[in-house]
């Protein structure tokens, strides 16, 4: 049994691969460091890293094919993710609101902007991005493409309020971007799509696949008494059911990059992805995260309600309520849920928490280059 | 098509033989370059020649002949087999193993299975890589789900992404059918049901198959590039032999095992070959 869309990656794979090959018969051949475009010039490919665990399960990565990877656009990015610059007076980066320690999201409930505005929705964990199945990125899904979603951060006037000529303007007066430019795309000539896509590329390399849980699953590690119960109230319909859209042992990725109504208000106050698409059955959805990394990823929720863990688990087993366009998976509503014993609750925690990977958090290469 | 073959060459050998003065001896076969079995030494196109063509299967889904599409999803109200008024919200199926048999008993083996989505266009159509011969045929079948040789914890990538797999305690592999949305209970209010199908858990560590292979005795010949419908009545899932009653069985119902038969009693009826055109 195959899925007929393997004969298409293993043709583009093949493509790819004399792509490369002629690259680099032909990149020794020009000395002359270039200014404008020079289409000879090509960056040292750095193909991701894929764990094994996902290499065994899941797709390969989605990398868009005008944008591969690259040594030296992953290094600009890095440093751009870190830098200040990109924001509207010079004293916010991506980082501000997507910290290491956080696993990339903001410990605040909300964020706050460079005008000191907060915005509406909890900063977004930022790992395994290069296996979003859709490419729909942000809680209501209005990016598609990862290069897509780093531009809207830039110029939101509650984020880093700025504008992409002044940005772009910023990092060509700067002394080390133009040549950084150079490097990764073979132009100093700056763009904001050039900008966006050492972003993305940089934000590719986030990998998170080393949690107790994916060593348990690996057989290197063992688990708690207490987590394996937990797991199996996971895994079971009547009680945690969450695996229908938080992935289970062979789906490690803890999210189906889909978007549920998952009863948090009677009253839809923000529409979420019916913003984006219109379509008033889409009202009150929201992208559902990943369940990794949730030692280091509180506040919860898209607008950052539940300040710990057991806010979230009470919410799913007594705290539902009904709008129209509930998620069927949301059961027993009309009960507030499933009612979890205490010691599910409690087993459902352990098992959570060992989801999380504290070698993703403290990974060298993803810190502050600058 | 073997021993056909064997005669033509036994034909050709004894016409040479016999006519060894004539300078040019007549020689039937296929004479298309373009054709499966052009036979170069052919000098009268006898018919036979064979082609490639692709299959495409179109899947496509009804409530007892009335279309139903994504614009149908959560706006549509239907009324199943009990009475029950109910909307869909989400109606995610698999399929397997499509085969198409040919005239002369060999088959056509396709290799790919399919997650049809109907909330994504890309999937509700699928395009095999093997092309099938041009000919008559007699049959269509498939499997609706995996056969349990096929429905392997964790074998296929695209469908762990996809959320699809179904919890090992429960028999483990992948979901065969994920259908969703609310329906009106006794008292006029909305509640919701997950009609899932997959392996029936019988009792811990005892599992019982769900799939369905489907059989279809259809006469047709293909000539040209040929799309296959394949339907889906959804309202089967409700009815014949089992009256369905969404209210005693709504949500839960994976670990059910009373509730995995009803859908594998009631899955029959469910699937039809539609239009093939070409």
């Amino acid at each position: 049994m195959k899925k007929w869309s393997e004969n298409i990656t293993r043709t583009c794979i093949v493509g790819l691969a004399i792509g490369f090959m002629a690259a680099c018969s032909s990149n020794d051949s020009d000395p002359v460091e270039p200014i404008g475009e020079n289409e000879e010039y090509i960056p040292t490919p750095k193909a991701l890293t894929i764990p094994p665990i996902f290499q065994q399960l899941l797709p390969p990565p989605y990398i868009p094919a005008d944008n591969p990877q690259t040594v030296e656009g992953v290094a600009l990015g890095r440093k751009l993710f870190y830098d200040p610059i990109l924001s509207g007076d010079g004293t916010q980066a991506c980082a501000s609101c997507h910290q290491p320690a956080n696993s990339f999201s903001d410990s605040r409930k909300l964020s706050i902007g460079i005008d000191g505005f907060e915005g509406i929705r909890n900063s977004m964990p930022i790992y395994n991005m290069a296996w979003n199945t859709n490419e729909k990125f942000f809680w209501d899904g209005r990016a598609v493409g990862l290069e897509l979603q780093s531009l809207d951060p830039v110029t939101n006037p509650v984020e880093m309020h700025n504008t992409w000529e002044n940005a772009v303007a910023s990092l060509q007066g700067d002394t080390a971007y133009p040549e950084l430019y150079l490097k990764a795309f073979g132009t100093s000539i700056i763009t904001k799509e050039l900008t966006a896509k050492a972003i993305a590329q940089f934000e590719r390399t986030f990998i998170s696949a080393n949690s107790p849980f994916d060593r348990y699953l690996m057989g290197e590690n063992t688990l708690t008494q207490q987590e394996i119960n937990g797991f199996a109230i996971f895994m079971d319909e009547a009680r945690g059911d969450c695996f229908h859209c938080h992935g289970n042992e062979f789906n490690p990725l803890w999210t189906d990059n889909a978007f549920h109504n998952n009863g948090l208000d009677a009253i839809i106050t923000d529409k979420g992805l019916g913003n984006v698409s219109g379509d008033p059955n889409d009202d009150g959805k929201f992208k559902s995260p990943s369940l990794r990394n949730l030692a280091y990823t509180a506040p919860y929720m898209h607008d950052g309600r539940f300040a710990t863990l057991d806010d979230v688990i009470n919410h799913y087993s007594e705290g539902l309520v009904y709008s129209r366009t509930i998620d069927p998976l949301m059961k027993a509503v009309s009960r507030g849920g499933v009612q979890l014993t205490e010691s599910d609750k409690s087993d459902l925690k352990a098992f959570l928490l060992s989801l999380s990977d504290s070698s993703f958090i403290t990974n060298p290469d993803l810190q502050d280059p600058n | 098509m073997k021993k056909l073959a064997l005669l033509f060459a036994m034909a050709v050998i004894i016409i040479s033989c016999g006519n060894d003065d004539d300078a040019q001896p007549e020689v039937l076969g296929c004479t298309d370059a373009t054709s499966i079995n052009y036979n170069p030494s052919a000098t009268i196109d006898d018919g036979s020649c064979v082609y490639n063509k692709n299959i495409t299967f179109n899947f496509s889904q009804n409530w007892d002949g009335q279309s139903v599409s994504v614009a149908d999803f959560n706006n549509t109200l239907y009324t199943n087999e009990f009475g029950n008024k109910l909307n869909i919200s989400k109606l995610r199926y698999l399929i397997s193993r499509i085969s198409l048999k040919r005239a002369d008993g060999t088959t056509v083996d396709f290799e790919e299975y399919n997650l049809i989505d109907v909330e994504d266009s890309t999937t509700v159509f699928l395009a095999p890589a093997m092309m099938a011969t041009t000919g008559d045929y007699t049959g269509i079948s498939f499997i609706y789900g995996f056969n349990e040789e096929d429905n392997i914890s964790g074998e296929y990538p695209d469908l762990n992404a996809a959320n699809w797999n179904w919890p090992d305690m429960l028999g483990g592999g992948y979901h065969f059918l994920q259908m969703e949305g609310s329906y009106d209970d006794v008292n006029n209010m909305p509640q919701p049901y997950a009609y899932h199908n997959g392996t029936a858990r019988v009792s811990e560590g005892v599992f019982e198959q769900t799939y369905i292979t489907f059989n279809f005795n259809q006469n047709f010949t293909i000539t040209e590039d040929a799309n296959i419908e394949i339907k889906m009545n959804i309202a089967e899932w409700y009815k014949n032999p089992y009256t369905w009653d969404l209210n005693d069985l709504d949500t839960d119902l994976m670990m059910n095992y009373e509730a995995q038969m009803h859908m594998y009693e009631n899955g029959p009826t469910v699937f039809s070959i539609g239009s093939i055109t070409q």
